[in-house]
């Protein structure tokens, strides 16, 4: 997918002012982070304790991820199925076109992916005359309204409200109006069904690979995934290298993590273990099964600064919980991920030029970091890529020279001290006589949406002077 | 007990009567309060702007400035979290460096935490005659756990009574520079917070941290709310003079 990160500013601005969208985003945000919290307190062990053991198999996982990659490797080609490996977006869509075409498929049934995004699937499929379903109910809607983009990582259409839903489905079904979310559901699931039983492919990601069985694990709440990995002759799994994780014991404990972090669910409705191609004695599954396993910029991250986002396992407890998230919605950051993870993951994957906003769209205020359930530090992975565009560079010219002005004034306090004084009395001249600065001034971006209270008048230092003078002479 | 008291940039700046407050309340509880002359900023402002050598540099300037002192006591919890979480980040790659910054962050407080969890300060000068409403800042919040500190401080005073506000532990949105780099949102983001600050009914809304203060202050008097008062915790805890 062409990244659009470069014009969040102008973007999000325009999100910021938009009432609606920051409704809609105000009731899902609620009912996830509420859901989250609910299921953390109903949780009967220590979810710290949780947290700490899910990042521990993570982190043991990079480790050695070469070695984990080829144990599944290994494992998952006993069991019938092949591995293969594409380095970026480009040659996802080769190799899932090549499988198509060898197999006669017309049409590819898919659950949620968000690597096919990275790869802008969907457009190659369809150029290459083969046509894309989307079964996720989330990604069904946004494809049936001209190829929209996801908004959010497990909820893909979180900025539509149910009348949008309603309206889309009437006009695209031909059906009449439904206020009713079940009755809605119920006819999506009539068109879907024809799709599950029609397609030649069936198409998905992978929330985990399993190194000790040459497993993939899907954790979905529709039962589509169920559909696409049993329904069709070939089933492929598109997914990153960094989703390997060693034993079914970790995936586990991972299991205790992720419905809990990402939907407040004890467990999802669906999560599927699903290994080889059907054998000879079993009723369901794919004659044919292909693991397409991406790097896209993953490889580049591993023993780097920024390997602890490798660990993501894509809850979007990061997002939900991000006072800009909320505010600007996930279209916002031009890319396939939004949020904090997205902030980290678009500039190392695009290219840390091409989302120079993206780390610093943040107010570091760490409720990120804090529900994060395998503890990646998101804002010290911002600020690490801040660092990165002074090294490189790559801030505007003002913002450094004003930085290394207020560094060496800093270090001078006697001329700090004047220069602060200068800096309030300016201050006060613009609040003109009131306790408060509404012009534009020296912060335009400040004052635009709110006051600036104005300074009491004299800085701290002056009056501790003047009262160590006062104390002196009595 | 020599007390240093690093009132940070932004209190001598824009409303010293809350390093004054401090100052009052780490004298009235019986310490030596020393405020070195020469201190300036905590170089928070260029750590997050990724600039991380203005940042050392001014982190190696204060370390020395209150290294000699037996506590550093902040009334701020982002300036707070500077010291004690990340001014060891920093030094991460000079040995030397990094033990006077752990040591110095093993002795830095912010305001409140000290008061009750080395002073075990039982009265405080101060008394407000109303309802408050206590906005948990982030980096007190989640770097320092100051949470139960300030209110227990503030329930010590006869006249007032504490009152929760909904989501009190989210953003308000200042965040430092981005309260002007991305204006729009930053602002919206302060409009939720004085909603639900607004919804709580309080006379006052009281918090830790002064940029937090100048964002919820000037959000609340631009939606017109002329009547909620923005106070820093010291300032009422050490009570009006």
């Amino acid at each position: 997918m062409h990244s659009q990160a470069m014009f969040f500013k102008a973007r999000a601005g325009e999100k910021a002012a938009d009432r609606a969208l920051q409704d809609k985003l105000g009731k899902a945000k609620s009912r996830f982070v509420a859901a989250r919290a609910g299921a953390v307190a109903d949780y009967a062990g220590d979810f710290e304790a949780l947290r700490e053991a899910g990042r521990e198999i993570r982190d043991r996982a990079l480790a050695n991820l070469d070695v984990w990659l080829e144990t599944f490797e290994e494992r998952a080609c006993a069991r019938g199925a092949r591995v293969m490996y594409a380095r970026d977006g480009a040659e996802i869509s080769r190799l899932v076109v090549d499988i198509a075409r060898r197999h006669g498929v017309t049409k590819v049934a898919k659950s949620k992916s968000m690597l096919s995004e990275e790869a802008g699937l969907n457009a190659a499929l369809t150029a290459a005359g083969i046509e894309p379903v989307e079964t996720d109910l989330g990604e069904y809607i946004l494809q049936i309204d001209g190829n929209e983009a996801p908004s959010h990582i497990i909820a893909p259409a979180f900025h539509k409200s149910k009348e949008e839903v309603a309206a889309l489905f009437s006009r695209v079904h031909g059906k009449p109006l439904k206020d009713d979310i079940s009755a809605m559901t119920l006819e999506a699931r009539a068109v879907l069904r024809e799709h599950f039983l029609s397609a030649g492919m069936g198409m998905t990601g992978g929330n985990f690979l399993i190194a000790e069985t040459g497993s993939v694990a899907l954790v979905t709440n529709e039962g589509n995934g169920r559909m696409v990995t049993t329904l069709p002759k070939v089933h492929v799994v598109v997914t990153g290298i960094e989703k390997v994780i060693p034993t079914l014991e970790d995936f586990a404990t991972l299991m205790r993590l992720l419905p809990r972090s990402a939907t407040g669910q004890s467990i999802s409705n669906y999560v599927s273990v699903l290994t080889g191609v059907k054998d000879a004695a079993e009723l369901d599954g794919p004659e044919h099964l292909y693991f397409i396993l991406v790097d896209n910029g993953r490889v580049s991250l591993v023993g780097s600064e920024f390997e602890a986002m490798l660990r993501c396992i894509r809850c979007g407890a990061c997002m939900n919980h991000c006072p800009v998230y909320q505010t600007v919605g996930g279209h916002a950051y031009g890319w396939v991920y939004p949020g904090p993870m997205g902030s980290v993951l678009t500039p190392l994957y695009t290219g840390i030029a091409q989302a120079l906003d993206l780390p610093h769209a943040s107010t570091l205020c760490n409720q990120c970091g804090v529900v994060c359930p395998v503890k990646i530090p998101l804002p010290e992975l911002l600020r690490g890529l801040r660092e990165k565009q002074v090294d490189l560079k790559l801030r505007p010219w003002r913002e450094r020279l004003g930085l290394r002005a207020w560094g060496w004034l800093a270090q001078r306090p006697t001329l700090y001290g004047w220069a602060v004084r200068l800096g309030v009395r300016y201050l006060n001249w613009l609040a003109d006589g009131s306790d408060r600065i509404r012009v534009p001034g020296p912060a335009p971006g400040w004052t635009l949406g709110r006051d600036l209270p104005a300074p009491q008048g004299r800085t701290f230092r002056e009056l501790y002077a003047a009262r160590n003078k006062r104390e002196a002479k009595s | 007990m020599r007390v240093g008291l690093f009132v940070t940039c932004l209190v001598d700046a824009m409303r010293p009567s809350i390093g004054f407050a401090a100052l009052k309340l780490l004298e009235g509880a019986g310490c030596e309060v020393v405020v070195p002359a020469s201190q300036t900023c905590c170089g928070q402002p260029a750590f997050n702007s990724g600039d991380a050598s203005v940042a050392r540099s001014l982190a190696r300037k204060l370390i020395g400035e209150f290294e000699g002192l037996d506590y550093v006591v902040i009334p701020s919890g982002s300036c707070g979290g500077m010291l004690k979480a990340h001014y060891p980040q920093l030094f991460r790659g000079d040995p030397d460096m990094l033990r006077r910054a752990d040591a110095l962050a093993a002795r830095t407080f912010e305001l409140t935490d000290f008061l009750v969890s080395v002073l075990a300060l039982d009265a405080v000068p101060g008394d407000f005659a109303g309802t408050i409403t206590y906005h948990d800042s982030c980096s007190g919040l989640r770097e320092l756990g100051v949470k139960a500190q300030p209110r227990a401080l503030l329930a010590r005073m006869p006249g007032v009574v504490l009152t929760e506000m909904a989501a009190s532990e989210e953003c308000c949105g200042f965040g430092g520079t981005f309260a002007t780099s991305f204006g729009d949102i930053s602002a919206q983001i302060a409009e939720r917070k004085c909603r639900n600050i607004q919804a709580a009914g309080a006379d006052a809304v009281v918090l830790g941290d002064l940029g937090c203060m100048l964002n919820i202050e000037g959000k609340l008097r631009r939606l017109g709310d002329e009547r909620t008062r923005v106070m820093h915790v010291a300032e009422v805890l050490g009570g009006e003079d």
